[in-house]
């Protein structure tokens, strides 16, 4: 359990969980594209951060949560709501806040030791002292020997300590990491974790806080001692997970499978309001069904090979959905959307962390190239109401041509200009692969024309 | 070394049709030129007697009149940088100022570079009466006019595309407007902004050549230089003179490359993001080498690391935050209104007088003449590019294909790119005297000239970067002759090849002027177009009709660009980019 109050006794190396250092309330933010389709990107979000905590943001790519660490950063501004950073509002990057990037965001024209530096200069510290703590840091973190490399030398993991070296040795309070791993590869992002947590433990990181944004479940269980997970469309916080699992933590272990399962779980749960509007089910009596369903982009491969996956052994057809994301070593953004595609054309069902296939999904599997076009394509115009809509539209149409505009419009009376795009796209993927009709990417147009 | 073109990436890519904002942006630059000119010519006339440098013909004084021409193509370029940094870094700060900066650069380079000499020439040598100071700054401006716009463009869409990520750690680490320029901006853009430098300076020297002698009306200006060397060798018709002035010039060229550019181009690649590079070969230059690994240089160098790491690091007092209310104010839809507003009533204010001056002396006809002329100097410059393309892009092609040879050619070609083809008219014409050809077809070769290499060279790149599984993969499924060429070969060096002949059709319009009307002695050929038109006023000092020719060229270069150039650009952008 996370300790709340400070009479709790505290574990003698940590940090405790102390006052409340970031105060969040009623958050709200939107994205305009053209006058009346503003995209809402966050909503109601209410979040606190006390001292000693490293907590967790988990969500889907979309769900707004590194939308929430750029407004924390300083580097958006909120629509609505009140962001408060030790009682002061946050206008422009606050002071005592580092951030850690994905991209890691180093400038290739200078060393190590000049991007760790660089942080300083700002702050007005003397040239002597900037040169002594940038050396502390770099030698914290592990970068002895490279002080004078340019990132171009470095591998992945390597850069990514800069970039902690970087955020580290300006000694914030509160240290923001974006995905900081998910660009690594897995063993590398592994070895920089533990070494985090480890670094943590020992009370050796000049820190009081971390809030970590990430799209990986174990990695939140792994190193967080809360879990906020959100939902999207609009961005909202769906729960709240803590961890009270001891350090070092350890993934094998029975408490910490339960955990992620649990929280699998909960992204997935049908019956959950919230996640109620990104769980997309076919037909229009749905909410968030009809004309208006956003589509993810994602590719009729993936598709066929998840559900190929699904049917093998051990699973034969059904799977927990941490068991197949470490089979496939897929994240949650990459997982989910294909899971609940799935889910939409009537493959699979999705929930409470668990996947099944349905018995079209089986047969699917079974099926030859020709066969399984013909099912998707039944799947597609029973289930995808757009897709039905277009084919209608170039049916009635003496010349069976009509132009992206006619449909995106369309789209667009229900969502942002983006997202109309994008679920026209992934639409026109699938309808392609299901030759449903085809589209001319120099034409902006649909037809029914075969090029054979 | 970058395939793009600056000027086109910049601007929005579906706006081929000018709009009305581009036709006020117009008016306002046109009539404000036409008012400076007309302003400057009515005061010339006591400056007509300006100081005449004698020019030895004597292949000795060589030396040092291609010291005073590298002179001033290096104060020229650094005018150039300094004009960049200021106006790339206003148009992207300011959505305001982007919006009529923008444009005004777009027309700005439209316009025929030797015009920009003709309408400053009164006001700088008014500005130092009786010295030769002003002719050596209004040559210096000239060669400013002929590479700044350029250069800017690159600067600007290098800002506009400044990864977002190191933008917000920028933000983050609280930088500063100021040293965010200095240690993200800047160094980001430098690739580029070196690249088009080099680039730009092959153009510049055709023009300082041209500027060394040079004249409007009654007023000459005659700069020691290999330019004046050259016209008064062509006055004396001294063909082993101008062989002489060739051969110089050829030695300051390679000077240049190999002491300036070449390390320059060399030290910028270490600001190239990791997203660009692989994309075009590794410039290397043994001067930077012997640099980076002299203990002495790299002391006498230390001194510069440590003032440009103070001026980046100046304070320059508080960054000034305005408060919320007059930020809204200030941002709000009112003030574009109003914004809107002044630029309009300057246009047209602008526009009316100066049409109003030049309806004093033209009539429609005229206007009608001029377009004529433009036409045909249109019909050249589309039959050369076409030319020009026939004979180098299956010969690039073959060469780029060929690693070792394309090592060897791609310099030489570049190399003639940046020779001023100028030095060279006398030659042909010489030649076109002699044999009694005519000069309206024979001319018209000048003006490709010197900016044919550009094609080459960029089809070579396109071709020595064509990738080897493709190339492969062709072989094995036995894709060969024409249909190897339409369905590999073109469109894999298309896009390279655009940004050639835009370079290319840009530089044979600026040099119709110079290349329409040509002399041998007292021997004169002259053929019908809008070089030639420009050309004669110039001479004649007749101020309207150089307005009028200046306008129609840039209209004819702006129309050509929008509804040929950026299509093709696009499209090649689009559908053709192998990444």
């Amino acid at each position: 359990m996370v300790m709340t109050s400070p009479a709790t006794a505290p574990t003698p190396q940590r940090p405790e969980a102390g006052p409340v250092m970031l105060d969040i309330r009623n958050v709200r933010q939107t994205y305009s594209k053209g006058q009346a389709n503003d995209l809402l990107v966050l909503d109601g979000i209410n979040f606190q951060l006390r001292e000693g905590e490293i907590v967790g943001l988990l969500g889907r790519s979309g769900s707004g949560k590194s939308t929430l660490l750029r407004i924390i950063a300083g580097l958006a501004r909120p629509r609505g709501g009140d962001v408060t950073w030790q009682g002061q509002p946050i206008d422009g990057p606050p002071k005592g806040v580092a951030m850690v990037f994905q991209s890691f965001a180093l400038f290739p024209w200078l060393t190590v030791l000049e991007n760790v530096e660089i942080g300083l200069e700002p702050l007005g510290v003397p040239p002597a002292e900037r040169r002594q703590r940038s050396l502390q840091a770099i030698d914290l973190i592990g970068l002895d020997g490279f002080e004078n490399a340019y990132p171009k030398e470095l591998s992945g993991g390597m850069r990514q300590r800069v970039g902690f070296a970087r955020g580290l040795v300006v000694h914030p309070q509160l240290l923001l990491m974006d995905e900081p791993f998910s660009a690594l590869d897995v063993l590398t992002a592994e070895t920089l974790r533990t070494d985090l947590v480890d670094l943590w433990m020992e009370g050796k990181l000049p820190l009081r806080s971390i809030l970590l944004v990430t799209h990986n479940i174990e990695e939140a269980v792994l190193m967080c001692d809360r879990v906020v997970i959100f939902a999207s469309n609009p961005g909202r916080i769906a729960a709240e997970v803590k961890i009270d699992l001891p350090y070092p933590r350890n993934r094998t272990e029975p408490a910490f499978r339960q955990l992620v399962d649990d929280i699998y779980g909960r992204m997935t749960n049908p019956m959950d309001p919230k996640l109620r509007a990104e769980q997309m089910h076919g037909g229009a009596d749905h909410p968030g069904g009809g004309i208006g369903m956003t589509l993810p982009q994602v590719s009729t491969n993936l598709l066929a090979g998840l559900m190929e996956a699904l049917m093998q052994p051990p699973f034969d057809g059904k799977a927990d959905l941490p068991d197949i994301a470490d089979e496939l070593t897929m994240e949650v953004d990459e997982l989910f959307p294909l899971a609940e595609s799935l889910q939409l054309l009537g493959f699979a069902d999705v929930a409470h962390g668990d996947i099944r296939l349905t018995e079209d999904g089986r047969r699917f599997v079974d099926y030859d190239v020709d066969s399984r076009k013909k099912l998707f394509r039944d799947h597609l115009m029973a289930r995808v109401p757009m897709a039905a809509m277009i084919r209608r539209v170039l049916d009635e149409r003496s010349t069976h041509r009509a132009p992206y505009r006619r449909f995106s419009e369309e789209l667009e009376d229900f969502m942002s200009e983006e997202f109309a795009e994008e679920t026209l796209y992934a639409l026109i993927d699938w309808g392609r692969y299901a030759e449903l009709f085809a589209f001319d990417e120099q034409s902006q147009s649909f037809s029914l024309e075969d090029p054979a | 070394m970058p395939a793009h073109h600056p000027s086109l990436t910049a601007i929005r890519p579906w706006r081929y049709i000018p709009s009305v904002w581009d036709a006020l942006i117009f008016a306002l630059v046109l009539g404000l030129i036409a008012l400076i000119a007309f302003g400057g010519h009515e005061t010339t006339q006591p400056l007509a007697a300006v100081e005449h440098a004698r020019i030895s013909l004597d292949p000795s004084a060589l030396p040092y009149y291609a010291l005073r021409t590298t002179l001033r193509m290096l104060a020229g370029i650094i005018c150039s940088f300094i004009f960049t940094l200021c106006y790339g870094a206003l148009a992207q700060k300011s959505r305001r100022a982007e919006m009529v900066l923008i444009p005004i650069l777009d027309i700005l380079q439209s316009l025929p570079v030797l015009t920009f000499l003709t309408f400053t020439l009164a006001f700088f040598l008014k500005l130092f009466p009786g010295s030769v100071l002003g002719a050596e700054l209004c040559s210096v401006f000239t060669i400013f006019t002929s590479q700044a716009w350029n250069m800017t463009f690159s600067f600007y869409q290098s800002l506009k595309t400044v990864p977002k990520d190191l933008s917000d750690v920028s933000d983050s680490l609280r930088l500063g407007g100021w040293r965010r320029f200095w240690t993200l901006e800047v160094p980001f853009a430098a690739p580029g902004l070196i690249w088009n430098a080099m680039m730009s300076m092959s153009g510049a020297w055709f023009f300082v050549v041209a500027s060394e002698a040079f004249s409007v009306g009654s007023t000459t200006i005659t700069l020691p230089g290999i330019g004046a060397y050259v016209a008064t060798a062509i006055d004396h018709k001294d063909l082993g003179a101008i062989g002489w002035a060739v051969a110089t010039m050829l030695a300051v060229i390679l000077v240049y490359d190999q002491l300036l550019f070449r390390p320059l181009v060399a030290w910028s690649q270490k600001f190239r993001v990791e997203l660009s590079s692989g994309s075009g070969p590794e410039a290397s230059s043994w001067l930077l080498d012997f640099f980076q690994r002299a203990r002495l240089a790299q002391r006498m160098f230390a001194p510069v690391g440590r003032l440009s790491r103070w001026f980046i690091t100046l304070r320059l007092g508080r960054e000034f935050t305005p408060p919320p209310a007059v930020r809204k104010a200030w941002d709000s839809r009112n003030v574009d209104y109003l914004w809107f507003a002044a630029i309009t009533v300057a246009s047209l204010w602008v526009a009316w007088q100066g049409v109003a001056y030049m309806h004093l002396t033209l009539g429609l006809g005229d206007v009608i003449y001029a377009v004529e002329m433009g036409a045909l100097t249109l019909i050249r410059v589309l039959v050369l590019i076409l030319l020009a393309s026939l004979i180098w892009v299956p010969l690039g092609v073959w060469i780029g294909l060929r690693p070792k040879l394309a090592e060897a050619v791609q310099p030489a070609a570049q190399f003639l790119a940046a020779f001023p083809s100028n030095l060279l008219f006398p030659v042909v014409v010489a030649l076109i005297v002699a044999n009694h050809a005519s000069p309206d077809i024979w001319l018209s070769p000048l003006m490709i000239l010197g900016t044919q290499w550009y094609i080459l060279f960029n089809v070579i790149a396109g071709a020595s970067a064509f990738p080897n599984d493709l190339l492969e993969a062709a072989g094995s499924f036995g894709v060969r002759g024409w249909s190897w060429w339409r369905k590999v070969a073109l469109p894999g060096i298309f896009p390279y090849y655009v940004t050639g002949a835009i370079t290319a059709s840009g530089g044979s319009w600026n040099a119709s002027i110079a290349a329409e009307v040509a002399s041998w002695g007292e021997q004169r050929l002259e053929a019908h177009g809008l070089g030639a038109y420009i050309a004669d006023a110039t001479l004649k000092g007749d101020f309207p009709r150089i307005v009028l020719g200046a306008v129609v060229m840039s209209i004819f270069v702006v129309l050509f660009n929008r509804l040929l150039w950026r299509p093709l650009f696009d499209f090649a952008a689009r559908r053709l980019a192998l990444n």
